[in-house]
């Protein structure tokens, strides 16, 4: 927007563009968070019944109405929005009923596992991407082009809680290399990251590939080669740069969908004690008001990571226009 | 009238004997499309085709292993369960659940999907921005959470599963759709059709939705594996398809708690959704590749490149033998 103005913007107008962008983004964030409370509050309040859902099924009329004044569900629907949205400024969802103890000191309890846990999985999806990726992209149509990209198809098809169990069944059971379950020691760390990684890898391995294959056909390349640049400097170097940019905003999109989808399947296969573990532990015992708490705050995360993620893509690649 | 149906009718055998020709070439695409077909009649066939009854218990036949291992019987090919169920028989009868939900929740999602995208699209303004927000907003949502609430509070079941997968799975299609009508709207045929005074729903329906087919049927078989997948993954984490009802998912669930002593409860269940995922995934790379105008091009390149070779070879074969 601000780019068309004059030809080269000033710093000054390159920081101003920055921060209304970044404003736009936070407006954005803010909306998402917004619909999230609208359509978590229609279902909880409306659509289904929490006090049925939270108390047992042959419980009293008495026990019930009780239970309902002591979460604020008899008062005008408008009233319980309001209050709702107030707790959320404030993160505060209320105690937990399973564990009798504010539900936002669970979440933040769990969150360095669920995190530690999703950015190891990436991290190593990541790193194995890259030379995957280029040795496909070398030769099209190749033998080991073909078999990578087969082995992502295969990644792909697998369910990942599947993939999980069978390395438990063989890694844990049969073998008896490693830990089942539990984060005691670094041991525990292997499967769970493995686990967590393989569709994010096999994402990403298309991804390294196909980019690496448009950018080999560039005529820059045939420029270094003709020149007489060695082999891994033309590629891993000249050609790898301008390829890895899709990777990157890739790879912060591949870290929102471990913490906000992935974390809840492979914490529960691993007994990973970590926010999408407990999650499914909220459920089982009816806990709505934890549940709730996990629910928002993997929101705004996901909502934070987004905005830096723009953010890194706008700082490192200034070709893309601000809008 | 007559005369022009009859007459187009021949271009249309003629692609599809080339299509199917096409396929053949393809041995992966070839390979996927064989093993849905064989999916699809064994998901309608369940009943004849599985020996035993998915629900039948046999309390003194509990945790029997394969054929193969060794007090396994010809009677229970796949071993039983914890219950004594027939796993081969349960795994016949949860392709049902997975192909029904993937086919209905890719038909409610890709409809309405499709449906705002022209829209938007079409319409453009505000009725554009609005969508388009309303689709931003949404896709930002953290999905599987969400699905989890709903789930709790409603109660799972086949058909909250549906909408829950439906009500986070359209907005792709509406992206989709939404720039694929932009770029058509400006050709000159909708113009000529707009002159004539065709109504905007015929304009839309009947000359710019056709050009959309391949790629939302290339979409929609994606999305399709990515649904299967996503409802064995509820089914999985017990907020899916529920018991008596049989599904992989759900399959592989009750057969953690059996995996140290009973690896067959986990193992079946699991390579049937991932052959299904795999076949659905073939077809449709597959599909990519014959209908994006680019991957044609490259593809003739090297066909061409192939022929050259062979005949320079023959070429020098002939030179060298006589």
């Amino acid at each position: 927007m601000v780019s068309r103005q004059a030809d080269r913007p000033t710093g000054n107008q390159l920081i101003d563009s920055m921060g209304r962008y970044f404003l736009k983004r936070l407006w954005h964030g803010v909306v998402v968070i917004l619909g999230v409370t609208v359509l978590v509050f229609v279902v909880t309040r409306l659509v289904g019944d929490p006090v049925k859902f939270m108390l047992p099924l042959e419980a009293t009329a008495e026990q019930r109405a009780e239970f309902e004044k002591q979460l604020g569900l008899d008062r005008p629907i408008g009233v319980q929005f309001i209050d709702f949205l107030d707790g959320l400024t404030r993160l505060d969802f209320g105690d937990s009923l399973w564990q009798r103890r504010p539900a936002m000191q669970i979440v933040f309890e769990k969150l360095p596992l669920t995190l530690e846990l999703a950015v190891l999985g990436i991290g190593l999806a990541f790193l194995l991407s890259i030379p995957l990726g280029i040795i496909a992209a070398l030769r099209p149509g190749g033998a080991s082009d073909r078999s990578t990209v087969f082995l992502s198809l295969l990644g792909l098809s697998v369910p990942q809680f599947w993939l999980g169990l069978l390395l438990i069944v063989v890694f844990a059971v049969q073998l008896g290399w490693l830990p089942t379950s539990g984060i005691d020691t670094p041991a525990h760390l292997i499967m769970p990251t493995i686990t967590m990684a393989l569709p994010a890898l096999a994402r990403l391995v298309m991804i390294v590939r196909s980019s690496m294959i448009d950018e080999l056909n560039q005529q820059y390349v045939k420029t270094c080669f003709a020149k007489g640049l060695a082999f891994y400097r033309v590629v891993g170097v000249h050609a790898l740069r301008n390829a890895s940019l899709p990777v990157v905003t890739l790879c912060g999109w591949e870290l929102i969908r471990a913490i906000a989808g992935y974390s809840v399947v492979v914490e529960t296969v691993f007994a990973w004690p970590g926010l999408g573990l407990t999650a499914i532990q909220a459920i089982e015992r009816d806990d709505l008001i934890l549940l709730q708490a996990i629910v928002f705050t993997v929101a705004i995360l996901v909502v934070l990571i987004n905005i830096l993620l723009d953010i890194t893509y706008k700082v490192i690649d200034p070709r893309l226009k601000l809008t | 009238m007559a005369d022009l149906n009859a007459d187009s009718r021949a271009p249309h055998a003629g692609r599809l004997k080339r299509l199917l020709g096409e396929l053949w070439r393809d041995k992966a695409g070839f390979i996927g499309v064989a093993m849905i077909a064989a999916l699809i009649l064994m998901a309608a066939a369940a009943p004849l085709i599985a020996p035993h009854s998915p629900t039948a218990q046999d309390l003194r036949g509990r945790l029997v292993p394969p054929v193969w291992e060794d007090p396994g019987s010809w009677k229970h090919i796949l071993g039983t369960d914890h219950l004594g169920r027939d796993v081969l028989s349960r795994v016949i009868h949860g392709s049902r659940v997975s192909l029904t939900v993937g086919a209905v929740v890719v038909l409610m999602a890709g409809t309405f999907g499709v449906a705002l995208g022209l829209i938007a699209g079409y319409r453009g303004g505000r009725a554009d921005s609005f969508i388009m927000r309303w689709i931003d907003t949404q896709v930002a949502f953290p999905g599987l959470l969400i699905a989890l609430i709903i789930l709790a509070v409603i109660g799972p079941s086949m058909l909250t599963v549906i909408l829950v997968l439906s009500f986070n799975g359209w907005m792709v299609y509406g992206r989709m759709t939404r720039g694929a009508v932009l770029s058509v709207r400006q050709t000159a045929y909708v113009e000529a059709a707009e002159m004539v005074g065709c109504s905007a729903v015929r304009v839309v329906l009947r000359h710019i939705l056709p050009n959309l087919t391949s790629p939302l049927l290339t979409l929609s078989i994606l999305e399709f594996a990515r649904i299967v997948l996503a409802e064995a993954a509820l089914s999985f984490l017990g907020v899916g398809i529920q018991p008596p009802a049989t599904s992989w998912g759900l399959d592989v669930a009750t057969g953690k708690n059996y995996m140290f002593r009973a690896w067959w409860l986990v193992t079946f269940p699991g390579i049937a959704i991932s052959v299904t995922v795999l076949a659905i995934n073939l077809v449709a790379s597959w599909m990519r590749l014959i209908s994006d105008p680019q991957e044609r091009e490259k593809q003739f390149a090297r066909q061409m490149r192939a022929l050259r070779k062979k005949r320079t070879r023959s070429g020098l074969e002939e030179a060298a033998s006589p």
